[in-house]
């Protein structure tokens, strides 16, 4: 076969591209220097030694764990009804719904911010933890509801039917057979919407607060003081952790395919 | 009173606009009544209104002389067998079968022994541990078949069942639900679009058009003296041809077909006078293509011919009709032919436009 020398280039750039700024991050976290380099210079194991002694970076991986599990969590336990009801029922305003919930790109994440901001802080005066878990939550809502409505609508429908005929209440029908057969949907809603709570700066930025902050915010303002490859060495491991987790998800439940 | 009554059903999926109007049909206790139709006639529809997936919005369902109209369809005790099979992909086939008896409370060992009976009646003794993606879908089906009937209900209700399987396997799996039917003696509703596999199966058919019933009959009846022109087409009569009433003799009809006389014979049109506008149905097969004049011709054109191994399918143009002629038996297809003819008891009269 042929192969088109304009595409082979296309697809070299675009890997160059995607994959470019992991391979740069990940080679200067091995740097010697004090000074962030591309290419490094020497080699040491001493920034990733460093990420491990800063005690804020420790405290607020916990908190960005503990508030992205929680607000997965809430997000899929709401998302799962919401997704059930739009794939099988049909109501006045369904698109309406159908529309919030499956483009969670259509508003900035700053403006969200901004917006909750507003209206938990300003308004009422919870805890800071308690604002960065529902505004978390509710930006992962979209996700968890788009991802279980794509592994619902693969779902023969029937099969409940049957289910119920048999003498299964729905609520019990939805337990005992739609639910393990969308479990691969929503481990994806669950990764996907972790990583992207984990990930989320916008958001964050506006609901945190003196002594309170998620590992992103924290980078960030430990790289308005620093330039050394602390920051480099910690994101390689987030990188790490990440690709094994969802290679794991993928390997034993296929999860690409609802994503 | 009858097994199974709906009376004047009104039921559909959007409030306002019903599927089904002022519907009504009764069962009788063992009886296999197929509903056919083409798809979006409705008969899914009177299926899963008798099941309690949709409630009626007007009229009553009666099942075994008790009120089901607003009883969910978890409580109903109605077996349900679908197109798709619709197993639970993540349940072996033995707690695919069970699924509905735990729904019961039947204790363990009862379970064990009934879900081991009904899966020999399917044949699928040796089955029990595999998943439903490790069969073939007749196997699926068979089971399908199974956890629908291991549970007593009052009334099995098929989907389409043989739909999704090849020619040959759907032949033999209704030999097999044929069987069951009559061992078991359940009363059974089975909706198909296939004329073959309701006349085949059915003790009655109804045939269901937009929304109502165009008749209800044997499947002899059905087949031979279709009461409507939609039957007609639908059970085959695929031929029409256009003429004029010339006179009315007994029971005979002499119509004039672009010039020539054909002679039918009248089942019901009452009514008819010279000069009436009429059309005339007939199958394929029971035409023939000749060459000698005699009886009830029409002079034709072969357009082409399709060979079909015990069959030659011939189209042919009478005038500005084409029509539809298979010839069974060894025929030399190169041979040329002057003139169809059709015997006069297999012409079925409609008045024009409607029945």
């Amino acid at each position: 076969m042929k192969k088109s020398k304009a595409l082979v280039l296309i697809l070299i750039l675009m890997l160059v591209f995607l994959l470019g700024p992991f391979l740069v991050i990940i080679l200067s976290s091995f740097g010697s220097e004090a000074l962030m380099k591309f290419p490094p210079k020497g080699f040491s194991l001493k920034w990733y030694d460093k990420v491990f002694n800063i005690k804020m970076f420790r405290t607020t991986f916990w908190i960005s764990l503990k508030v992205g599990l929680l607000a997965t969590g809430t997000a899929l336990l709401l998302g799962i009804p919401v997704a059930y009801t739009v794939v099988r029922f049909r109501f006045p305003g369904k698109s309406v719904i159908e529309l919030l919930f499956s483009s969670p790109a259509i508003v900035p994440g700053l403006v969200i911010g901004f917006s909750l901001l507003r209206f938990f802080i300003y308004v009422s005066n919870i805890p800071i933890i308690v604002g960065l878990y529902l505004g978390h939550t509710a930006i992962l809502l979209p996700y968890t509801v788009r991802v279980v409505s794509a592994s619902l609508r693969n779902f023969d429908p029937a099969v409940e039917d049957a289910a119920i005929s048999l003498g299964s209440s729905r609520l019990f029908s939805f337990l005992s057979v739609i639910l393990p057969n969308i479990r691969g949907g929503v481990v994806a809603a669950f990764i996907l919407a972790f990583i992207t709570s984990f990930n989320n700066i916008p958001v964050s930025l506006f609901l945190t607060g003196p002594g309170v902050a998620t590992l992103p915010i924290q980078m960030l303002v430990y790289m308005e003081y620093y330039f050394d490859p602390t920051i480099a060495a910690l994101s390689s491991i987030l990188i790490v952790i990440t690709v094994f987790i969802v290679q794991t998800a993928e390997k034993l439940l296929g999860i690409s395919q609802y994503v | 009173m009858a097994f199974v009554e709906l009376k004047n059903i009104e039921a559909g999926y959007v409030k306002g606009s019903p599927v089904l109007k002022s519907f009504s049909l009764s069962v009788e206790k063992g009886e296999l009544l197929s509903l056919l139709g083409p798809s979006g006639c409705g008969k899914t529809t009177t299926l899963r209104t008798i099941a309690g997936f949709i409630m009626a919005e007007k009229g009553s369902v009666k099942i075994g002389g008790r009120d089901y109209t607003r009883i969910p369809p978890n409580k109903r005790n109605i077996g349900l067998v679908f197109q798709s099979y619709a197993l639970f992909p993540h349940l072996s086939v033995f707690n695919n079968v069970a699924y509905g008896l735990r729904r019961r409370k039947v204790d363990r060992a009862t379970i064990r022994r009934k879900v081991a009976d009904v899966l020999k009646l399917v044949s699928l003794e040796h089955f029990e541990e595999r998943l439903p993606s490790q069969l073939s879908g007749g196997q699926m089906q068979r089971v399908a078949l199974a956890r629908s009937i291991v549970i007593e209900p009052d009334l099995l209700l098929l989907d389409e069942p043989l739909s999704n399987l090849d020619a040959k396997l759907r032949v033999e799996m209704r030999a097999e639900l044929s069987r069951l039917q009559r061992r078991l003696g359940i009363t059974m509703i089975y909706v198909t679009h296939d004329q073959i596999e309701a006349l085949s199966l059915s003790s009655r058919i109804i045939v269901i058009n937009e929304g109502t019933i165009e008749q209800i009959g044997t499947p002899e009846v059905i087949y031979q003296k279709p009461a409507t022109p939609f039957v007609a087409r639908f059970m085959g009569f695929d031929n029409r041809l256009s003429g004029t009433v010339i006179r009315i003799q007994d029971d005979r009809v002499l119509v004039n077909v672009q010039g020539f006389e054909i002679k039918a014979i009248l089942e019901k049109i009452a009514g008819l006078k010279r000069g009436h506008q009429v059309e005339l149905f007939f199958r394929p097969d029971d035409a023939a293509l000749v060459n000698e004049k005699r009886e009830n011709i029409l002079p034709v054109k072969v357009n082409y011919y399709n060979f079909q191994g015990n069959s030659i399918q011939y189209s042919v143009n009478c005038g500005e009709s084409e029509l539809n002629v298979v010839m069974v038996g060894k025929h030399d297809p190169q041979k040329s032919y002057e003139f169809l003819c059709v015997p006069a008891d297999k012409l079925i009269v409609e008045t024009r436009g409607g029945g």
